[in-house]
């Protein structure tokens, strides 16, 4: 249609030869105008859009002179029909002055087609509208009006609350390895469970604060539900004040259940690798270091949801450092670093409007898609050589029957990669990726459990 | 009960789009299509803080006017009218006004409103509404929607006073 604007659909704009174009696909027009007794009054009529005049000609309707001394709005508007609803929406509104006769003049268009703007990305762009409205009601009844959500749902959204699949994976095969090995604990495996549930959640609400005041999430108009952040604050849900106070709960839950594992294991490494998870968890987004801005946020979270959360839930069992959870570690690491590596790229654009200089930022749609095979296929190749090299049990190698599914997703990103709502289904995809590889080699770990007695 | 002509009435009973014009800045019509509800004699339609230009529109002046022309969203009916009224804003709770007011007639015309509802944390803040409340002062018909006929006129039967 033309440029949008963050805060609405189309900005009415001068008429340019596609705005006659796209009125002459309506069947008819909505007349309007503001009557003697200062009401709106409207009418439909049969008209025709001539783009090369610059003109529509209306069907003059009978008994309603359409006026010549005030402006005119001309109307075309269209839904389909479906079961229990409607799409297809769109509308496109003209005004201008009509001459007497059956010609109107238009200088000023504005509207709306879901086809080219969808409908989350409308709404998206409107949210600074959402803001002046309520902010001018809270004024007008002397109250605070703002957005509400039951407190559950609420919950969910400002931690994103089922990202915590991220770390269930690592965690649960840090534990796993270390029961390979004859080390179980079940309630220190809980409280590791909980701990980094904990640190994971502190790390994602940081993450929404810096990117809200960075003005990152705030450029980004096409958010998913796995991309853009939680959005409570750019919707007004939850204060920047109470996300704060909030990360600081779940960072000191964070590190209270830590120091209890420390005391419980008396390991000294463990709480090096948990201060470690804190700092690349806070230095994420945090300045001074920001390294997801830096291009460094796939490296970090292969860090935290690799070594650091695998090797210190093996730790915990164990009290020392070990091979087997190293190698294999690297597996949820590269993989859970993909989650974010595709969940960038619908996030490429306003991430660079605000300084974000993600990977997908820096390179070619192409690199980008052949980075993340390459990526996945390390994470294949490292069970295979691990299991060559004897350092992971064979049957491991049951985490294989993943591949098939990275390539689909790579292949999706072909397709879908400048489409953020299409691409949803990749993104989703690749966080199944990540869990059913890590449920694939939870499973050959329990296999190996059974199966080491019978050896 | 209403006064609306009962061809009028069946046509806000079925229409899933209207098109509401309110008095913008400096006294031009701006239009906006809408799904209007119709309960007692009054018009309702509603709107997302989202997209709350019309409302700030219609707190500067109520008067407004709504027309039901579009035969693909009244089920085929071909008839036309418009209503010109005042509306009230009802918007002392956007969160959950309008549930109270309009979301059973609402869920009547559009049942899949039912899961966007339950998605509601998803779309934060399409749900957060005003209701646009009009009660019609005048009366424009169209039967078949032939406009290049006069309208038959209708006024509300005693002087309405406004909100």
């Amino acid at each position: 249609m033309t440029a949008t604007t963050r805060s609405g659909s189309v900005p009415a704009h001068a008429p340019n030869t596609a705005d006659f174009e796209r009125l002459a696909t309506y069947p008819h027009v909505v007349v309007s105008w503001i009557d003697d007794a200062g009401f709106p009054v409207s009418v439909a009529t049969s008209f025709e859009a001539d783009a090369s005049a610059g003109t529509i000609l209306l069907a003059p309707p009978a008994g309603m002179p359409i006026p010549t001394d005030r402006e005119v709005g001309v109307l075309g508007s269209h839904i389909h029909p479906t079961k229990g609803g409607y799409d297809e929406r769109r509308y496109l509104q003209a005004w201008g002055r009509f001459d007497g006769t059956k010609t109107l003049v238009p200088h000023r268009f504005w509207g709306w087609d879901e086809t080219e703007v969808p409908f989350f990305e409308y709404s998206e762009r409107s949210v600074p509208q959402s803001r002046r409205y309520l902010a001018a009601l809270s004024v007008e009844k002397g109250r605070t009006i703002r957005p509400r959500l039951a407190p559950f749902w609420l919950a969910l959204r400002t931690t994103r609350l089922p990202f915590l699949s991220a770390t269930a994976v690592p965690v649960l095969l840090g534990i796993a390895v270390a029961a390979s090995h004859g080390a179980f604990s079940w309630w220190t495996a809980l409280l590791t469970v909980i701990g980094a549930s904990f640190a994971h959640l502190a790390i994602n609400v940081t993450n929404d604060i810096f990117d809200t005041l960075s003005g990152a999430d705030e450029a980004n108009t096409t958010p998913t539900q796995f991309s853009g952040g939680s959005r409570v604050a750019i919707y007004d849900l939850v204060g920047i004040g109470g996300l704060t106070r909030l990360a600081l709960a779940l960072f000191a839950a964070a590190g209270l259940v830590g120091l209890l594992l420390v005391a419980v294991t008396g390991s000294l490494i463990l709480l090096w690798i948990g201060m470690a998870g804190i700092a690349v968890g806070v230095a994420y987004t945090a300045p001074p270091l920001k390294l997801v801005y830096r291009g460094l946020g796939e490296l970090a979270v292969a860090l935290g949801f690799g070594p650091i959360m695998l090797l210190g839930a093996y730790v915990v069992q164990t009290g020392q450092l070990a091979w087997e959870p190293a190698v294999l570690s690297v597996v949820p690491g590269i993989l859970v670093a993909l989650i974010l590596f595709v969940n960038e790229i619908p996030d490429r654009r306003s991430d660079a409007e605000a300084g974000k200089r993600t990977l997908p930022v820096r390179f070619a749609p192409g690199a980008v898609r052949a980075g993340y095979l390459v990526a996945a296929l390390v994470a294949f190749a490292v069970i295979a050589a691990g299991v060559g090299g004897g350092i992971l049990p064979w049957p491991t190698l049951i985490a294989l029957a993943a591949v098939p599914l990275a390539f689909k997703i790579h292949a999706g990103l072909k397709v879908h990669y400048d489409s953020p709502y299409t691409l949803m289904a990749v993104m989703g995809a690749n966080v199944n990726l990540n869990l059913v590889v890590g449920a694939l080699l939870l499973l050959a770990y329990l296999a190996a459990l059974f199966l080491a007695p019978l050896a | 009960m209403g006064w609306l002509p009962d061809p009028v009435e069946r046509l806000l009973d079925v229409a899933l789009v209207g098109e509401l014009t309110v008095v913008g800045r400096n006294g031009r019509p701006i239009t906006h299509p809408l799904i209007p509800l119709y309960h007692d004699g009054l018009v309702y339609l509603h709107s997302s803080t989202l997209f709350s230009k019309k409302l700030e529109h219609i707190k500067r002046d109520p008067r407004v006017a709504l027309a039901i022309t579009d035969p693909v969203a009244t089920k085929g009916n071909p008839d036309r009218a418009t209503i010109q009224g005042r509306a009230r804003l009802i918007e002392d709770d956007p969160h959950t006004d309008w549930e109270r007011v309009i979301l059973g007639l609402w869920r009547r015309k559009e049942p899949l409103i039912d899961d966007f509802l339950k998605v509601r944390v998803a779309l934060p803040l399409f749900f957060e509404r005003a209701v646009i409340e009009i009660t019609p002062e005048r009366c424009l018909y169209w039967a078949d929607g032939l406009t290049d006929r006069a309208p038959t006129e209708t006024r509300a039967p005693r002087p309405v006073v406004a909100a």
